[in-house]
Formats: C-alpha cells, sequence, structure tokens
C-alpha cells in the first residue's frame, strides 16, 4: 500500500486533494492538518525531510489560496517519496517543523525570507539569504525580475506584515 | 542587528569575536560565519549566507528550460557536469521520455568524472585547510586532466552545460577515450599517494578523528545526504537506492563509515572515487554507439545540415527556439546523487514555455545549517577541518 494510500485511509477528511504524476505521489492538505499528517509520516517511517519550498500563485484565478508550501519526505527504508502541499492564504500562518526537524530551521527561513511565508513556533525566523531590512520577498510573482532598483533598497512590493 | 549584538559582546572580558569570512581561505566561496571565542574554544557560531545568492530560481522562472542549463553550472561550480545532469533529468521527467542509452552512458561516464573532481577538492582543499599541503598538489593533477576531459567533451572546463534537454550537446570526441583510459591508470596511483600520506598520518588522526561526530538518526535529522551520511553509517546512495540512468547496471560498491567524524568523510570520499574509477572503467567498456539526443524535434533541436537544407527542420528549430517546448501542466521531483548529496529540481510547470517555479534542492544547506552545533563548544582549529570535509559551496548554497 503506497503511502498515499495509507494517508487517504487514515486521514480523509484532511487530504484536499491527491493525485500521481511522473512517480510522485501528492498530497495536498490545509494548514491545520499538517501536524497530524506529519506525525502519521512518521510513524510510517518518513524521516528524512527532504526539502521544504513554496510556490506563489499570485493572479492565477484557478487557485483560491495565493501559497503553496511543499514538503519534500523521503521514506529511507523503502525509498517512497511522499510531497505534501500545503494551501495557505496570504496572512495564515504554518506551524513550524523545526523542533522535529532541524534541517526545517533553514528551509523556512528561506521560505520565509523568499516567499514571506511565517511559520509559527520558528526558534529564529529571520531572513537567510537576503539581508534583514530587503523590501519584499523575491520570490513572490509581484516581485519585478531586476528587484526594482539595482541596489533593491527602496519597497518594491509591499513587505509581509505582521 | 545580529551585528550590534555582537559588538556588545566584545566588551564583554576575554570573550573574542573572528569573522572567518566573506572572504576567507577555507570558506570556499563567499560566506561568513560570526565565531564568538572564549580562548580558543567557539561558544556561538552564527554562519552568515547569502553572500552568493544571484536569484537563480527567480532567474529561472524567466527563462526557458534550455536557457537554465548554463545556471545549473553556476551552482556546485566543481561539479558542473552533475548539476547538468541532474536538472535535464528533471525536464526529462516532466516530459516523460527517455534518452538515447549512449547520451545516458556518457552522463554517466563525465558525472563519475565530475564526481572525482568534486572529490579531490573536498579532500585536497580540506587537507590544505588543516595543513598537510602535499595531498593537494598530488591530487590536482589528475584534477587537471578531468578538466581538460571535459574541455574535450563539452568545450568548457569549468562551466560545461554539456547536457542538453533530450540527451548532450555532442558527442566524445575520437581523442576522449584515450585520455580517458590514461586518466583511469594514473588516478589509482594518485588516490594511492593520498591515502600514504593521510591515512596513517598521526597529525592527520590528530586533528580529524572525533572532529564533527553524528550518529546516522541525527544526521538525517539535519537533512543530510551523500557522503556526510555515508561516513555516519547509513548506506544510502540514490545511485543504488533509487537507480537513473542506468547505474543499476554497473557493480560498484557504497563506502560507509561508522563515526561520521572528518575522518571517517575521508576515508568514504576516498573509496568513492575509486568506486567512480571501477563505473568509469564499466561505462568505457560497454559504450554504445548510437545517437546522443532524442529524435523528436519537438524536444531536441534538430541537426545544423537539416536545418539549413529542409523547411520542416528549419520550422522545427524556429518553434522550439521562439516558443519552446510542449510542456504538460504539472510538477516533479527529480533528484540525483551529486559529489555532495542528494542534489533536487523540483519543477512546477503550467504548461508555459518557462517553468513556473523552479527550485533547486542543494545537498549543502542542510548539511551547512548543522555548523553551529556541530563546532559549539569545540576549538577553533575544529571549526576549519569540520567546514572543509562538510564540503559547503557557496554557489549552490545561495543559488
Amino acid at each position: 500500500m503506497s503511502i498515499l494510500d495509507t494517508l487517504l485511509k487514515n486521514h480523509p477528511t484532511s487530504i484536499l486533494d491527491s493525485y500521481r504524476f511522473r512517480g510522485d505521489q501528492t498530497a495536498v492538505i490545509a494548514p491545520a492538518s499538517l501536524m497530524p499528517v506529519v506525525d502519521s509520516l512518521a510513524s510510517q517511517d518518513f524521516h528524512f525531510l527532504v526539502d521544504v519550498t513554496a510556490v506563489d500563485w499570485f493572479g492565477k484565478t484557478e487557485h483560491q489560496t495565493r501559497f503553496e508550501v511543499v514538503y519534500h519526505w523521503l521514506n529511507l527504508g523503502s525509498q517512497e517519496r511522499l510531497r505534501v502541499k500545503v494551501r495557505l492564504q496570504e496572512n495564515e500562518y504554518l506551524p513550524s517543523l523545526a523542533i522535529r526537524f532541524k534541517t526545517a530551521d533553514w528551509y523556512e527561513r528561506e521560505v520565509y525570507d523568499m516567499f514571506g511565508i511565517h511559520f509559527e513556533g520558528h526558534p529564529n525566523l529571520t531572513r537567510l539569504l537576503t539581508w534583514s531590512d530587503f523590501p519584499g520577498h523575491p520570490l513572490r510573482k509581484d516581485f519585478p525580475l531586476d528587484g526594482g532598483d539595482p541596489f533593491c533598497m527602496s519597497d518594491s512590493t509591499s513587505p509581509f506584515t505582521h | 542587528m545580529d551585528s550590534i549584538a555582537i559588538t556588545k559582546t566584545q566588551l564583554d572580558g576575554d570573550r573574542m569575536i573572528i569573522n572567518m569570512g566573506p572572504s576567507h581561505p577555507v570558506t570556499h566561496g563567499t560566506l561568513r560565519i560570526v565565531l564568538e571565542l572564549q580562548g580558543e574554544i567557539i561558544t556561538h557560531a552564527t554562519p552568515e549566507i547569502g553572500y552568493l545568492h544571484r536569484g537563480v530560481e527567480k532567474l529561472g522562472e524567466n527563462l526557458s528550460y534550455q536557457q537554465f542549463i548554463p545556471l545549473t553550472d553556476r551552482l556546485n561550480y566543481t561539479s558542473s557536469m552533475m548539476n547538468n545532469v541532474g536538472y535535464t533529468m528533471a525536464v526529462e521527467k516532466m516530459l516523460g521520455i527517455s534518452i538515447p542509452r549512449r547520451a545516458e552512458q556518457i552522463r554517466i561516464l563525465v558525472s563519475e568524472l565530475a564526481r572525482i573532481a568534486d572529490h579531490i577538492i573536498c579532500l585536497g582543499i580540506n587537507a590544505v585547510d588543516i595543513g598537510a599541503f602535499t595531498a593537494f598538489l598530488y591530487l590536482f593533477r589528475q584534477r587537471e586532466t578531468v578538466y581538460d576531459l571535459f574541455e574535450m567533451a563539452a568545450g568548457q572546463r569549468l562551466h560545461t552545460s554539456f547536457t542538453r534537454v533530450g540527451g548532450l550537446f555532442r558527442d566524445l570526441p575520437p581523442e576522449f577515450i584515450p585520455l580517458c583510459e590514461q586518466f583511469l591508470k594514473d588516478a589509482p596511483k594518485a588516490i594511492d599517494e593520498l591515502e600514504k600520506l593521510l591515512t596513517k598520518n598521526p597529525i592527520w588522526h590528530d586533528r580529524t578523528k572525533g572532529v564533527g561526530a553524528l550518529s546516522v538518526e541525527e544526521a538525517i535529522n539535519w537533512g543530510y545526504s551523500g557522503p556526510c551520511l555515508r561516513a555516519c553509517g547509513l548506506a544510502h546512495d540514490l545511485r543504488v537506492k533509487q537507480p537513473y540512468l542506468g547505474y543499476d547496471q554497473y557493480e560498484f560498491d557504497i563506502p560507509v563509515g561508522t563515526s561520521g567524524d572528518v575522518f571517517d568523510r575521508y576515508l568514504v570520499r576516498v573509496e568513492e572515487m575509486r568506486q567512480s574509477l571501477r563505473i568509469i572503467r564499466q561505462v568505457i567498456k560497454t559504450l554504445e554507439s548510437g545517437p546522443i539526443i532524442i529524435d523528436d524535434y519537438k524536444i531536441a533541436l534538430p541537426p545544423k545540415e537539416k536545418v539549413y537544407t529542409r523547411m520542416e527542420s528549419l520550422i522545427h528549430h524556429f518553434k522550439l527556439i521562439m516558443h519552446g517546448m510542449e510542456m504538460p501542466v504539472g510538477e516533479v521531483y527529480s533528484s540525483t546523487e551529486a559529489a555532495n548529496g542528494e542534489l533536487g529540481f523540483y519543477i512546477v510547470s503550467d504548461g508555459g514555455k518557462n517553468p513556473y517555479r523552479i527550485r533547486v534542492r542543494p545537498p549543502c544547506l542542510p548539511i551547512f545549517s548543522s555548523f553551529e552545533t556541530k563546532v559549539k563548544g569545540r576549538l577553533i582549529a575544529d571549526a576549519v577541518a569540520e567546514l572543509g570535509s562538510m564540503n559547503v559551496i557557496a554557489g549552490e548554497l545561495d543559488r
């Protein structure tokens, strides 16, 4: 039984959508069900959090929520992979996984830096790649490719406010 | 800001703040570590990264799939071949195509050469950082040969851009195989010499043993992959566990360590170089003849002579350059075993000419994120050894 089927069986209501494409399994969930799903994955030997990233669907009307935070998990025993996507509105928070997966610490900082998505309970949610007073979040789709001005010093997109 | 807090502690008695980097010989690129010292003991180490952040992922969203290939060269620039291979494999997975066997074999061949070059840099420079200069010189002669081979194959030594979606940019020239065979004869000798210099060297043992030791569970929790994870004792290698490009047809072993310290990582990398040579030997022996790029002009450019002589090929060429490939809507994550660990590409396509989102999962970012916990309470000299053996490449770390 694949992990996607197991999740669908154990969390029938929290999985909003699920699909397989080119051998990749994807489960889409709401922010509130992230922790239960992570618990469930841990009990199925998914201990390796490979990657955390996000996608900005700004201006795409077919998507009701602006962001998707994407987690990639790997089961080191069966070598099965699973992608968990969490749909998120612009001002929604997501619980941080940094306590359980140390690797999530920097990944979440990077997502915060690049997309302005907040992770609740993160020990040190500061920018990772850009400097602390950098205006805006570069990987948002409304951030201009050239950064607005040569030194990215002016407000090119409205920064996320608490 | 952090820097203000640092000046406060600077005034505080015998504590000392040392800036390692942004430009320091051991940082291998541009990264900064603020070390807080009590005597020679590190009490805090705050890594500051992003000095080499070029916005590769943002640029990728505005380039076509083929145009992104040169940017992958600049991720881990010590083994750019493997980044080329990893990226084009992700696009091929998205398209759902398979490439000709010869192209696969040549990809394996250059990937393993790149792995050797990468390990040479990592080991050689790690040794230089610790104070053993000779090993570096012995190995760099071999690295020179690898780069000569890359120059023959791709026309470039460092920024190779050798792969194309659906295959390769061009076939290997006839003089490639003889030089590669010569390399196969010389490289084991150089690796033996390296081992003679270091493996039983008591100074090397003192500097590396026990430094940065880590359990397997901890390493997985930190997101370790590649030689650093294998040095902890877990035989996880994507070439074997999730075979791609037909790696399963070749015989090779996965070396593992026991404690995960700098010494074990050194041993794992040395043995991996030997195993890579073993793979290269088998690839050369079984190298098939045939095309090196897929015969589908909606994905790969038609050959130049056809473009100039046939109307249909000219149209294909024009369409491919101007409008790009016909991409399916969807998302894929494709990962390969790069020299440093799992190199992943996550591509989201909305069917357009450019990827909607392209994400590079750099192998050294999770490894480097554990730096502070690993050097805390240790000597400043251990930080140098640890940083070198983590093989942090700033181009890939910051993207």
